[in-house]
């Protein structure tokens, strides 16, 4: 038997076979060139072999993505027949260079000039043209490029981190639990596993990667652990409880769609955060009684041209339509930084996310986020929307925000267009100095949200994407327990309501504290939404507010876990 | 060598599709064709050449071609552009 430590990344237990996700090797082995023509063939044969692959990607991108999705594989096509690559190419080959060293040479040399490139938008194409370098190379080299998009059983991943664009097209119907090397509890892989609800364990250790391909191993989400060459005793134990917690996730799905209602009587409203129209439908069936974050950045990461207001208001309309009269909390524009936006033209910043983004942007381009109030205003019509701000540190951005509400307002009426009356307008609650004047912003708004991912990497000065300090962020350090007791407060002695729509809204280890520091809303993906609920039901109030006071006083966020758990299992023997 | 000025219009410049149609565009005649930009020169086939002019939405740049169908490259060059790639 073998048990590697991680971070209890996302709950729950699977047994299964590992599917060793490595990254690509793509280093150039030592070997005696051939003659310049015999490696001038080898070229030929990888370049004719990459395209084949391209023209299948792309019919393929085109059936399931559209043509847009699709265009990116004809640059990729252009890049194979361009005559002054080949030149290039030839003559690294007169040097006496083999086939492979003279592509990496070449492309190298091409992605570092577009590297270098003053205008953001060129220099972007550099990632084409690393595309088809690690493209050829698999060829050359005769690596097979490994893929999760299509999975000949149902697996359990082993890598050293997963990437947005590793899981965007991944075999979901496959994938029983995910392990990596790098990563915390906020990391993608994280937050993709809570709403998928699969168990993940991460920061591992490069050591996972050492595991045995397609063996046999257990991921248990709840304790942080993957055991590998498990005694047969061992296994049978643990597909038992992988069983076991799936029928008590079948049983909370059943229970969804009832409201939380906490053992002394008081309701909890759990909503969902979603990032793309089309996901409030599974939000709904998840059991969803609104939505508690629409992200809005789909509608502008990755675009050359600020999207106008009747675009937008098509793309929010069906989100309202669908929800019907069910709360729908749209936050502004929350790019910059790390999330870039080839329109805004920003240039490169030392320090992202301390850096020119969110409402800051917002604030300086006021056409831009009026553009924005307007359409989400008119797509709210009939509707309940809700408006929030994202990174608001100061009483003054707050009021400025509140301006440009009130001539998005005025705008409309002037054009006589219909638009929703009465809106709430809230901020997030994600910078420190939010939650320290929260008695000071409460006045202007009608609720706060707090954001545990960025108020947690605030507060314990930790990038939460940076695996070497990962482990700091854990939004039940009692730091950021404390600011989100602070802000509790501050609201409800301003007769104004608090919702959380962080990671930790959904942690089943944190909502039992929330529940006792007076927490109103909870905001979560939406497969986390029927095990919250499930727990919200078991707890009461009153129970809870003392364990609330003795996480505030834990030296640090795994105390804080290991009080919560030792709670609940108390709190259920009593139950039986 | 016929040359000609020509006006990028669209949006994005020459960058994602309307490069590539461009490029090849040029790439289906015989004539040697070049294009040029603040000083710089480069072959009007090669994808990543053209990519690497940076020609942005109004930004100008000459085309020259030289061979047996330099009129007809030429001509193609300027209705695409004027067309604006079939963009809106």
């Amino acid at each position: 038997m073998k048990q590697l430590k991680g971070i209890a990344a996302s709950p729950g237990i699977a047994c299964g076979l590992a599917f060793i996700y490595a990254p690509l090797d793509l280093s150039i082995p030592d070997r005696a060139p051939d003659d310049a023509p015999v490696e001038w063939e080898r070229c030929r044969g990888a370049f004719s072999a990459a395209m084949g692959q391209l023209q299948d990607l792309r019919s393929k991108a085109a059936l399931e993505f559209g043509e847009a999705e699709a265009a990116i594989f004809d640059a990729h096509k252009m890049i194979l027949c361009d005559p002054d690559l080949e030149e290039e190419l030839k003559a690294e080959l007169q040097t006496g260079a083999t086939a492979e060293a003279a592509v990496d040479t070449v492309f190298r040399r091409v992605i570092s000039s577009f590297e270098e490139l003053e205008d953001p938008l060129f220099r972007e194409r550099a990632a084409d043209f690393a595309d088809v370098h690690s493209r050829l190379l698999c060829i050359l080299l005769h690596i097979q490029k490994q893929s999760l998009a299509r999975l000949d059983s149902p697996v359990i991943i082993v890598a050293l981190d997963l990437l947005p664009s590793d899981t965007a097209q991944m075999d979901r119907a496959r994938v029983r639990g995910f392990c990596t090397a790098r990563g915390g509890a906020l990391s993608h892989t994280a937050i993709l596993a809570r709403n998928l609800g699969l168990p993940a364990v991460t920061g591992l250790g490069d050591g996972v990667l050492a595991l045995a391909d397609q063996s046999q191993i257990i991921v248990d989400g709840n304790e942080g652990v993957v055991i590998a060459e498990a005694d047969e005793q061992q296994w049978n134990d643990y597909q038992q409880r992988a069983q076991a917690s799936m029928r008590a996730r079948a049983a909370d799905e059943t229970d969804a769609h009832r409201p939380a209602v906490t053992l002394d009587g008081l309701q909890v409203e759990v909503v969902a955060n979603i990032g793309l129209p089309g996901e409030e439908v599974g939000a709904l069936q998840a059991g969803a009684e609104g939505i508690g974050l629409l992200r809005t950045e789909f509608l502008f990461t990755g675009r050359h041209v600020a999207p106008g207001e009747d675009e937008q208001f098509e793309a929010y309309r069906p989100i309202f339509e669908t929800m019907g009269n069910l709360p729908v909390i749209a936050r502004t524009l929350d790019i910059g930084g790390d999330k870039p936006a080839p329109f805004l033209n920003l240039p490169g910043e030392a320090n992202p996310y301390l850096g020119f983004r969110a409402v800051r942007i917002g604030l300086a381009r006021p056409e831009m986020l009026k553009t924005q109030l307007r359409a989400l205003l008119r797509a709210g019509y009939n509707h309940t929307l809700r408006i929030m701000f994202p990174m608001v540190a100061t009483v003054e951005e707050m009021q400025a925000a509140l301006g440009l509400v009130e001539e998005s307002r005025l705008e409309l009426a002037n054009r006589g267009l219909p638009f929703a009356e009465a809106v709430e307008v809230g901020t997030m609650i994600e910078i420190p100095s939010a939650a320290l004047i929260s008695d000071q912003l409460a006045p202007h708004v009608d609720f706060f949200s707090i954001g545990s991912n960025d108020l947690t990497q605030y507060t314990l000065a930790a990038d939460r994407g940076n695996p070497a300090v990962a482990w700091l962020t854990d939004s039940l350090h009692p730091a950021v327990l404390r600011l989100v007791d602070y802000v509790i407060h501050q609201a409800h002695a301003a007769k104004i309501w608090v919702g959380m729509c962080g990671e930790m809204a959904g942690d089943l280890d944190a909502i039992p504290v929330l529940l006792g520091l007076g927490l109103d809303e909870f905001s979560m993906g939406a497969a986390s939404i029927p095990a919250a609920k499930a727990l919200i039901r078991r707890l009461s109030v009153e129970g809870t507010k003392d364990l609330a006071r003795q996480a505030l006083a834990q030296p640090g966020a795994p105390s804080v876990r290991t009080l919560v758990r030792n709670w609940r299992q108390a709190q259920e023997k009593n139950a039986l | 060598m016929p040359e000609i000025n020509l006006t990028i219009r669209n949006q994005v410049g020459l960058h994602a599709r309307p490069a590539v149609l461009f490029v090849q565009s040029a790439q289906s005649f015989q004539s040697d064709i070049r294009a040029l930009k603040g000083g710089k020169e480069v072959n009007a086939k090669s994808f990543k050449s053209i990519l690497a002019l940076a020609v942005n939405q109004n930004d100008e740049i000459i085309v020259r071609a030289e061979g047996p169908d330099a009129d007809l490259a030429l001509e193609a060059l300027s209705r695409l552009v004027a067309a604006n790639f079939g963009e809106p």
